[in-house]
């Protein structure tokens, strides 16, 4: 695709729509927050909505672009939530500066977890298909029930780990407990924001759009696509594979992070099975491969239950009604030909072959 | 994909695509039915008083795991709303109620929804751990709010737990808090000495149980009580308890404190009268509800001991008149969360009265109001949870625990 003659290439295109849709959403949104014309139950959502897009976009790195089944995505966001919470608190006075503090958590958030990653990566890589799902299923348990039973404290020598009880941290007067095990971490001072979030957005963006662009992402599609062909042309798949798991736990972590500054608490209980299904689902629900699809889906299934709540009990009904509705209209063949017409007509150049049709069809 | 403009295939498209169709009507349907059904409700809590009315917000989990204390606060307190707006004085209430799943995400939205809605004094959380996360923003936000069960000191705020949590002083709570149970349980299981030797079975994953049982160890401790057996669950291996009642067993223990929900405390002795084992057990208010799980044999139940603020089948006016109204309206004998959010509604009342605010004035206008009506000296409130209620300016209530145990299949006082 890079070697097209004719001005911008058609991924060059497709991704600067990505960019403006992440762009033009922010503004509009910026101007309805500042003119009060955002109603209070949206404006509490940005944040959060914020954090799921950045999870689903790394998410996809793995799911989408290196072709593995991950189901344990919110074990990342926990961990990188959880080292957050305690760097910016153990950080309060070094660095008065809130946005600042959050930046700086974040870096040791998102490097926590890729830590995690990798190691959780060397064993998962020598699998595939479903008995890697299972394992990282397993590993975001393993993580949540660690952090179930973590106990952190500050005080003025420093910061105290336990995995017995809050007593035994062994405080000084005057030390705090950060990390209080199963009750989780409260107090927590809020300093996310949604300029920080839309930030953050852009940097998992700009990242997982690069990686795909460049060697290293077609490496990594090429595996997807054929271990043994790629394998045969001197791909290092492990390598190739255990990068696409690093990075997409390392922006994970750093979702989490965003997260977990938005509340005054939080608890290792909420990053749970249910919370990587449901990036699954933003994931596979925006087409698998497709960022702009994973940011839509993201928003979209993030406000849709808040919206539906006018109807009470029929809420989570309609909720599940929707994703299967979404699911078999996206999938509907009738549907796709006529979409593809109405592109077509729009489209003066001749059609690409159906190549791109099912795997490959990346950037629709 | 060229097979796809085929003739023969065209047929099972079109079936799709009108089922698909038929989808799409049928939430219409849904939609519209549940909209006029919502819209149902809140009419018939109506009244003639034509004065504008104080918009009061409840949240709980009214679906999902723990939706049996949603529903209870919000029963409760629908019965108190609809009572004084039927007396017809200057005072009238609207309930608005949001669901949270026992999810701290999903209620802060629920608080959100709410106050888009103008609600002017929540009423909730019901659940503990949305309830830490809620009453930062209701502190914040400057609405005041008197929980009717969630019991954790994180709620209020002021302890030196959390690296920066101070005293959420809009806060308050209609519930014991945690550590008090703990200490509460210790003290009484050593006074009436029920047992020696204690087993402990708790949820390690739960912050209301891990709460209680920090406080207990520590004052059993003190007290001189022996505990020989202490045990984990989390709510993902909440199904299966041969070890821990096995190890409770093998360990000799008299009397077994279990500082859970009600759910697993059911599956407990289940499984303790399989493996033949006949200890005392001792919960504190989660086993509140025991007798209603479905399935379980309440024969299991018969000795039971509980601390518990309310008593279904005391024999004073108010209990039997709110107990019948709850069996008319819900067809259930209300437990004591349904009574926490009846007295939060009528303490929230008598606060109304006491400072003189109006139903015009905002959220934030309120509060300061409120506050200094609820710490006031001189008041305090009878209700169905105890009498002579007072609240500090820590935000717990102080009351009287009352020992129960279940006799006959129902609650008697110890």
């Amino acid at each position: 695709m890079a070697g097209r003659s004719r001005g911008l290439s058609r991924t060059t295109v497709s991704n600067l729509v990505t960019y403006a849709l992440v762009v033009i959403a922010f503004v509009v949104v910026q101007a309805m927050v500042s003119n009060r014309m955002l109603t209070y139950s949206l404006q509490g959502q940005l944040v959060p909505i914020c954090a799921y897009i950045v999870m689903a976009v790394s998410l996809n790195l793995v799911v989408g672009l290196s072709g593995e089944l991950s189901l344990g995505h919110a074990g990342f966001m926990s961990v990188g939530a959880f080292t957050g919470i305690v760097v910016a608190a153990s950080l309060a006075d070094a660095i008065p500066n809130p946005v600042l503090r959050l930046i700086v958590a974040m870096l040791f958030g998102g490097g926590f977890a890729a830590i995690a990653g990798f190691l959780i990566g060397i064993p998962v890589m020598r699998l595939h298909g479903d008995y890697l799902a299972i394992v990282t299923l397993a590993f975001g348990e393993i993580i949540k029930n660690l952090l179930n039973n973590l106990y952190v404290g500050i005080d003025d020598a420093g910061v105290h780990f336990s995995f017995s009880s809050a007593e035994a941290l062994g405080m000084a007067q005057g030390g705090k407990v950060v990390i209080n095990g199963p009750q989780g971490a409260v107090g927590i001072t809020k300093l996310s924001t949604f300029v920080i979030g839309f930030v953050l957005v852009l940097l998992a963006v700009f990242v997982v759009l690069n990686l795909k662009g460049s060697r290293s992402g077609r490496a990594i599609m090429a595996v997807r696509d054929n271990r043994i062909a790629a394998e045969s042309v001197g791909i290092n798949t492990t390598k190739y594979r255990l990068m696409a798991f690093v990075l997409s736990a390392a922006l994970a972590g750093m979702a989490g992070v965003l997260y977990g500054m938005n509340y005054s608490s939080i608890v290792p209980k909420k990053f749970d099975f249910n919370t990587s299904i449901l990036i699954l689902v933003f994931v596979v629900l925006g087409g698998m491969g497709s960022i702009r699809g994973s940011i839509i889906s993201a928003t979209v299934l993030t406000i849709l239950p808040e919206a539906l709540r006018a109807v009470n009990d029929y809420r989570m009904l309609l909720y599940a009604i929707v994703l299967i509705l979404v699911m078999l209209v996206t999938n509907n063949p009738t549907l796709k030909q006529l979409w593809r017409r109405i592109k077509g007509s729009f489209r003066r150049t001749p059609k690409e072959p159906a190549v791109a049709s099912e795997g490959g069809d990346v950037d629709a | 994909m060229a097979s796809m403009l085929n003739g023969n295939m065209s047929r099972r498209y079109f079936v799709k695509v009108l089922g698909a169709a038929g989808a799409i009507g049928a939430t219409g349907a849904l939609a519209a039915c549940g909209s006029s059904s919502s819209s149902s409700s809140s009419t018939g809590s109506d009244s003639g008083s034509g004065a504008a009315k104080f918009k009061l917000g409840h949240i709980g989990p009214l679906t999902g795991a723990a939706a049996i204390y949603g529903n209870a606060t919000q029963n409760g307190a629908q019965i108190a709303v609809d009572e004084i707006n039927a007396e017809g004085g200057d005072i009238q209430f609207d309930l608005i109620s949001e669901d949270d799943e026992h999810d701290p995400e999903k209620s802060v939205n629920a608080y959100h929804n709410l106050m888009d809605q103008g609600m002017q004094i929540l009423v909730g959380t019901t659940t503990t751990t949305p309830c830490v996360a809620v009453s930062t923003e209701t502190n914040n936000d400057r609405v005041f709010e008197l929980t009717p069960s969630a019991s954790s000191v994180n709620v209020i705020g002021g302890e030196d737990i959390g690296a920066d949590n101070p005293r959420k002083d809009n806060v308050f709570q209609m519930c014991f808090t945690d550590p008090n149970q703990g200490t509460a349980s210790a003290k009484y299981i050593s006074e009436q000495q029920l047992g020696s030797k204690i087993a402990i079975i708790y949820n390690n994953a739960d912050a209301y149980s891990t709460g209680i049982y920090n406080k207990f160890t520590d004052e059993a401790k003190d007290l001189g009580l022996e505990i020989v057996s202490t045990s984990t669950f989390t709510d993902d291996s909440a199904t299966d308890f041969s070890v821990q009642v096995g190890d409770a067993k093998s360990s000799g223990a008299d009397l077994v404190f279990l500082p859970i929900y009600y759910q697993p405390a059911s599956l407990i002795l289940t499984e303790a009268n399989k493996q033949g084992f006949a200890p005392k057990f001792f919960g504190v208010d989660g086993m509140d509800g025991i007798l209603t799980v479905e399935g379980f044999d309440t024969s299991l139940a018969e000795g039971v001991m509980l601390l518990t603020p309310f008593n279904a089948d005391a024999d004073d006016d108010l209990t039997k008149s709110f107990v019948s109204k709850y069996k008319d309206q819900y067809g259930d004998t209300p437990n004591q969360f349904a009574a926490d959010a009846y007295d939060c509604v009528y303490v929230i009342k008598e606060l109304i009265e006491n400072s003189g605010v109006t139903a015009d004035q905002a959220a934030a206008d309120m509060c300061d109001a409120l506050i200094a009506a609820i710490t006031d000296s001189g008041y305090s409130h009878d209700g169905l949870t105890g009498e002579g209620m007072t609240w500090k300016d820590t935000g717990e209530v102080s009351k009287d625990p009352k020992g129960m145990i279940i006799e006959n299949g129902a609650y008697v006082g110890m």
